[in-house]
């Protein structure tokens, strides 16, 4: 079966007075039918940049999509018209951002926000459009939906928004669904209920997932796979369980040392990355995670690892020496 | 800069020499806590209670008034964010204070900050009741309690340098009075918070994220205080630079002999950092106990609660849990629930619950929970 969703060689950057941020600097990679891939990286990873780019968000100037293909159910998105993309947003693919609060339209009720979305993309009627908006409230567990779509925004809490946003984005039953930090402004015991309500709902209509987020727990429970992101690129990418077991990029070594864990007995001190994550208009000709890397050698200081086979199968790294670091990796597993 | 290469040429135990920064550094006269005289606070017993708790919460009450009108306001409710908590805070631990947006975890240290004039209860600093201090004794006060802020972003003056942000509450307070010497001790903070000296000359919007939240510690630290809040201190910074500033959290607690509170959402740094922690549920407190008793051995259904619901980042462990997400969402602190506020949404909530509110009992030694329901 081909995948639903393929990525090539994505390029995005943005014009800033202090010079040109390569934001995505060419990101491949796929997502099959039902799958559910996890984007983790640091803030300017490049890693919403790279989701927005997909669905041809970004905002030009002055930003701009640069290069690479996006080959999703079989055409080029890159390639479509404004009318078309238009019809694949919100339509094929849907949305879910971090804040519900902005991405709700404060003035329009919950139900409004539900119908106008279905008409828009399955024409019909009022009626059928109040139906479907009675039945999504349903699937995504809100309860008194009659009363829940005559109301605003602002009268529902935080998770309740995330729940509304979530039937957005299900509404014209796409095949892909890609949530940006979904649960990021949400508590813990609600992001939990967020996250088991994504999960059931994408398993039970077969619906494809990119989630984007930086908290690698959420990962490890919910991914089948893993881009780990940093600068722009994707540097290491493969299953979750060999992202977190078997793991070959020094990043994502350092990553998963460097948080606290409440599996394991307490650490006298955490192991943190030292330094800051590279200022995007500075990078050089080497990997951009030198400077921070306790395994760099001369050779990462002359040009960009490529992202090549390591370990199993589906396995990729962007590391000179990944193949040598799967004895670290042990320990740090 | 690396904070390795920071803590060797800062935090070392002798590489600051006497003068700059350790507690005996500055004089008799200057930080240590008698320095303030008996009077300065108008309370003679300050700092003569030493072998009790530092900081001893009775009963306190935050209740904030929900005001209607515009010329004439009319109290028409209160917001109940904290609601009858106590609580201790011993000398030289990091006590953490866990829970919900909503749940009182950040009105409580703003109330023993005295931030806030609490309505109801007694705040004991080191044996004085500090619930009712007029400002001139509030200012001598701050010198010993500082705040560490959630966001650098906002809690940096945009418009005012490095070496500014720190001189000030030296100023404020009438430590160094000598500019010269001033602006010596403004390089030894950040060369402690793991700063170049040089960034003295720089504005906030001129460093990273992590390099402001080692600014807004430097400017807490400027004053010699004797215990820190820290309101949700690394909760927005990135993963890799949490993990440092943790670290400098820790080294500065050993090096100055700091007392914490430390405010925040994420279980997992707080059971790293904290040796006794409190987990607070719509302005009470339901458990209270030693951080190992607290994350090995919950007691309340809450605390289980929030426990299972943060994933672990592992595959195989999260494969092997079997998990039901806790239902429904915090209730509003207006109108909170009668008898247990948990009730609502309690897995093991019995009929009683619903009418009489338990007390915090403690069930095994050290740990105290708020739970009719478990022995």
């Amino acid at each position: 079966m081909p995948p639903l969703l393929e990525v090539r060689n994505l390029r995005t950057e943005f014009r800033t007075g202090v010079g040109v941020v390569r934001a995505v600097d060419g990101i491949s990679y796929s997502v099959d039918p039902g799958e559910t891939v996890a984007v983790v990286g640091e803030s300017g990873s490049g890693k919403s940049v790279g989701a927005l780019s997909i669905l041809r968000l970004i905002p030009s100037p002055p930003g701009r999509i640069v290069g690479g293909e996006v080959i999703f159910a079989g055409r080029d998105l890159m390639t479509l018209s404004d009318a078309e993309m238009r019809k694949v947003r919100g339509g094929e693919i849907g949305m879910v951002f971090q804040e519900p609060m902005t991405s709700l339209n404060p003035v329009l009720t919950i139900g409004r926000q539900i119908t106008e979305m279905v008409e828009q993309h399955r024409g019909g009627n009022r009626e059928a459009a109040q139906k479907r908006a009675l039945e999504l409230l349903g699937l995504v567990g809100i309860a008194d939906a009659g009363r829940r779509l005559k109301q605003y925004p602002h009268q529902l809490s935080g998770g309740m928004r995330q729940r509304v946003m979530i039937a957005i984005a299900l509404a014209c039953n796409p095949k892909l669904i890609i949530a940006d930090e979904p649960t990021t402004a949400l508590d813990v015991t609600i992001q939990a209920q967020i996250l088991e309500l994504m999960q059931n709902l994408t398993q039970r209509l077969g619906v494809a997932l990119i989630v984007i987020t930086h908290n690698l727990g959420i990962v490890a429970r919910y991914a089948h796979r893993v881009n780990v992101m940093y600068a722009g690129r994707i540097v290491e990418s493969g299953s979750a369980a060999a992202i977190y077991h078997a793991p070959r990029h020094p990043y994502t070594i350092a990553l998963l040392k460097s948080v606290p864990r409440l599996d394991r007995p307490r650490q006298a001190r955490l192991d943190p990355i030292e330094g800051s994550p590279p200022d995007l208009t500075r990078l050089d000709h080497g990997c951009a995670f030198r400077p921070r890397c306790r395994f760099a050698v001369a050779a990462c200081a002359l040009s960009v690892p490529s992202l090549d086979p390591a370990g199993e199968p589906g396995h990729f790294a962007a590391c000179f020496r990944s193949e040598e670091l799967l004895v670290d990796a042990g320990e740090a597993a | 800069m690396s904070i390795a290469a920071g803590r060797q040429n800062s935090l070392g135990p002798n590489s600051l020499g006497p003068n700059s920064l350790g507690p005996n550094s500055l004089g008799p006269n200057s930080l240590g806590p008698n320095s303030l005289g008996p009077n300065s606070l108008g309370l003679n017993s300050l700092g003569q209670n030493s072998a009790g708790p530092l900081v001893e919460v009775r009963g306190l009450r935050m209740h904030f008034p929900i005001t209607e009108g515009i010329v004439t306001r009319r109290k028409i409710g209160e917001v109940k964010a904290v609601d009858g908590v106590d609580l201790t805070i011993r000398r030289g631990e990091t006590l953490g204070l866990v829970g919900e947006s909503g749940c009182g975890k950040t009105t409580m240290g703003r109330c023993i900050l005295r931030l806030e004039k609490p309505t109801e209860g007694a705040i004991l600093y080191d044996g004085v009741d500090i619930a009712n201090l007029d400002r001139r004794s509030l200012v001598a006060l701050r010198r010993r309690i500082q705040v560490i802020f959630q966001d650098p972003y906002s809690s940096l003056n945009p418009r005012q340098k490095v070496g500014s942000i720190l001189a000030e509450p030296m100023k404020v307070h009438g430590i160094e009075p000598d500019p010269a010497r001033r602006a010596q001790r403004v390089g030894e903070l950040l060369t402690v918070c793991g700063l170049n000296p040089g960034f003295a000359d720089r504005y906030p919007h001129e460093m990273s994220g992590g390099q402001r939240q080692r600014v807004g510690i430097a400017r807490a630290l400027a004053v010699d205080p004797e215990f820190i809040v820290c309101d949700e201190a690394v909760s927005a910074l990135d993963v890799s630079i949490q993990a440092q500033i943790i670290n400098l959290l820790e080294d500065l607690r050993e090096k100055f002999n700091l007392t914490y509170l430390f405010i925040a959402h994420d279980l997992s740094v707080v059971r790293h950092l904290c040796q006794r922690v409190a987990v607070m549920y719509l302005g009470h407190v339901v458990e209270l106990a030693d951080c190992d008793e607290v994350f090995d051995n919950p007691l309340h259904p809450y605390t289980k609660a929030l426990l299972a619901a943060v994933p672990v980042p592992d595959p195989t462990v999260e494969a092997d849990r079997s998990f039901q997400p806790l239902p429904g969402e915090v209730p509003s602190p207006i109108n909170p629930p009668s008898g247990c506020v948990f009730h609502p949404r309690c897995p093991i909530a019995v009929d009683e619950c619903r009418r009489t509110p338990p007390e915090l009992r403690e069930l095994r030694p050290d740990h105290w929970v708020a739970c009719s329901q478990v022995n």
